[in-house]
């Protein structure tokens, strides 16, 4: 089956920057895939080679099969960008901007599709505003109907909900899910790694140019599952020293295998008369995953590079 | 899945890509049409007046067949025309990269000849919009003018001369990374080649060494080729002024085409 994306050992060198390092994965049809990654790590020079904006040095990059340099016609076609800057054309209203960017596609007549745009992205009032007076919130919302306005079957959104406020994000959510259960491929770059653990497939992690993980999102987080429970107490028990991971002031971080352990170390609580203070359990979330992955926890280096299933 | 890509492909049948370029630089002209169209025709009334006035009772050209006032003319609608055709195609570029809307069309499916015709004839069309402004507001002080001599040549030379200005706008609008950039190139290439291009006068009255100099401008070979199309008489054969004028269009159709298809500035 065609892959809807494909990087082919993609690199991309800017002067004494290596941006992209030999960057390889394929997404799957219909998939939701999320791209992670800190400031700098190439995510956007990764998805501009997928537009055509950025000319990789080396490697190849397809969309639903066609490259994006030889075959470009075809893979631009295919292919919607909503770009993480906010961008318009003064000039234009909104509803201006959607025929212009269906006509760069080629298409005309399209006013239909546009009123579905507008309606599901909560535009129909604005329709015929110029974007100048639209606020930052609304020309995000203009962005996305952009990229939708020639139907693409692969949609990148990069940083989508990046400065939108609480209210957009959610209609943004859903409506990025309701493309995506429509069968469009849904690449999505995002800081916010509550976004990618709750709407994404499988997620790639991205730094200094390179892929270091790349799984589905049970599988990034099972080698790292684990309970962390924050005790505030008088003291520990002496047999429970050794698990102490971290002490925070007055409280300690014990790590736990199972749930089954919490009930022995409250028995030992219990054993030698140590009052609680108080007790939080804490479950790994792919934040940890991804300070681990990165690097960034310098307390907690990743035992190994993850390469999953692509 | 297939059934999007259809929808895609069944509608390009009817349109290309570059069409809707071409019609959002007309639309972005349209828009501010006082500024892009009244404004340099008033420009080029007021040089007209003042010209006119001061020097028509003093200087004699083509020895006298021609009235001072009517020579200025087929000049001014060049000057127009040039400036103009220059001046969308470098602002209007310039302001999308500035403002990064240039991603829209850069994610497109337009192809570098899409994207080069799309921007050069829509300068080109400004600036006959203002050239032809200019030539029927200046046919109050010149009537004689109302009917061209060869007016094949006169829209032969108007359309080659726009084009070669519209080419150098998408090339200073490429290069230009911020408008100060793009007012150096205007200031020192472009107005001292169209005032030094015999604009408001005939190179023969020129000393020799500058009248020789005037032949190294190609915008020369434009204003003598356009004054031909209204007079029938010129410093220069109208067959050189097209030779020269033509080797240009054509060098500057190949080089500015090269730069978009390697995306000079446009693309990383």
């Amino acid at each position: 089956m065609t892959c809807a994306v494909e990087f082919q050992a993609v690199s991309r060198r800017f002067g004494e920057l290596q941006a992209l390092d030999d960057v390889s994965f394929k997404i799957a049809p219909g998939e939701f895939f999320g791209l992670l990654g800190p400031n700098g790590a190439g995510k956007t020079t990764l998805i501009s080679v997928l537009g055509g904006l950025v000319r990789p040095d080396s490697g190849r990059a397809f969309v639903m099969g066609h490259d994006v340099t030889t075959d470009y016609l075809n893979s631009r076609h295919r292919l919607g960008v909503v770009p993480q800057e906010v961008v318009f054309d003064p000039f234009l209203t909104v509803r201006e901007t959607l025929r212009f960017q269906a006509g760069y596609f080629g298409l005309r007549r399209v006013d239909d599709w546009i009123d579905e745009i507008l309606h599901h992205l909560g535009l129909s009032d604005k329709a015929d505003k110029n974007m100048r007076t639209l606020s930052g919130g609304m020309k995000r919302r203009v962005l996305v109907g952009q990229a939708l306005v020639h139907k693409p079957p692969v949609i990148v959104l990069d940083e989508p909900t990046a400065g939108v406020d609480v209210e957009l994000r959610h209609a943004l959510w859903t409506f990025i899910s309701g493309l995506n259960k429509e069968g469009h491929t849904i690449l999505l770059t995002t800081h916010y790694l509550q976004e990618a653990e709750m709407l994404c497939d499988r997620i790639a992690m991205l730094k200094s140019g390179r892929v270091v993980a790349l799984d589905h999102k049970h599988r990034l987080l099972s080698p790292f599952e684990m309970i962390v429970v924050r005790l505030t107490a008088t003291r520990v028990p002496e047999s429970w020293q050794a698990r102490i991971r971290q002490t925070e002031g007055q409280s300690v971080l014990i790590e736990l295998q199972r749930f089954e352990e919490l009930e022995t170390l409250l028995a030992a609580l219990r054993a030698d008369n140590i009052a609680i203070k108080d007790l939080q359990i804490e479950q790994t979330d792919l934040e940890q995953v991804f300070l681990r992955l990165t690097g960034s926890d310098q307390k907690q280096p990743p035992e190994k590079i993850r390469e999953g299933r692509s | 899945m297939n059934d999007r890509t259809d929808f895609g492909a069944a509608l390009t049948r009817w349109q290309k890509p570059w069409h809707m370029l071409f019609y959002k630089e007309l639309l972005r002209f349209r828009r501010v049409s006082f500024q892009t169209v009244v404004a340099p025709v008033i420009m080029a009334l007021l040089y007209l007046l003042v010209f006119s006035h001061v020097l028509e009772s003093r200087v004699s050209v083509f020895g006298g067949r021609v009235s001072y006032t009517a020579f200025l003319v087929p000049g001014l609608v060049m000057m127009s025309i040039l400036q103009n055709a220059f001046a969308n195609t470098s602002s209007s570029l310039i302001q999308s990269k500035v403002t990064g809307n240039i991603i829209f069309f850069l994610l497109a499916p337009i192809t570098p000849w899409g994207f080069f015709l799309a921007y050069v004839l829509a300068g080109v069309l400004r600036g006959m919009v203002v050239g032809f402004g200019v030539w029927l507001a200046a046919l109050y002080f010149a009537p004689e003018l109302w009917r061209p001599v060869a007016p094949g040549w006169v829209i032969l030379f108007g359309f080659l001369g726009g084009a070669i200005l519209a080419m150098l706008g998408v090339i200073a609008g490429l290069w230009s990374e911020k408008f100060d950039q793009l007012a150096t190139f205007q200031s020192f290439i472009i107005m001292p080649m169209t005032f030094l291009s015999g604009v408001f006068y005939s190179v023969r009255s020129l000393p020799d060494f500058w009248f020789k100099v005037s032949h190294l401008n190609p915008f020369f070979y434009m204003v003598d080729g356009l004054r031909y199309g209204f007079f029938g008489v010129s410093d220069i054969s109208p067959w050189v002024n097209l030779a020269f004028v033509g080797t240009v269009f054509v060098m500057l159709t190949w080089g500015t085409w090269l730069l978009i298809a390697r995306g000079w500035k446009l693309r990383n």
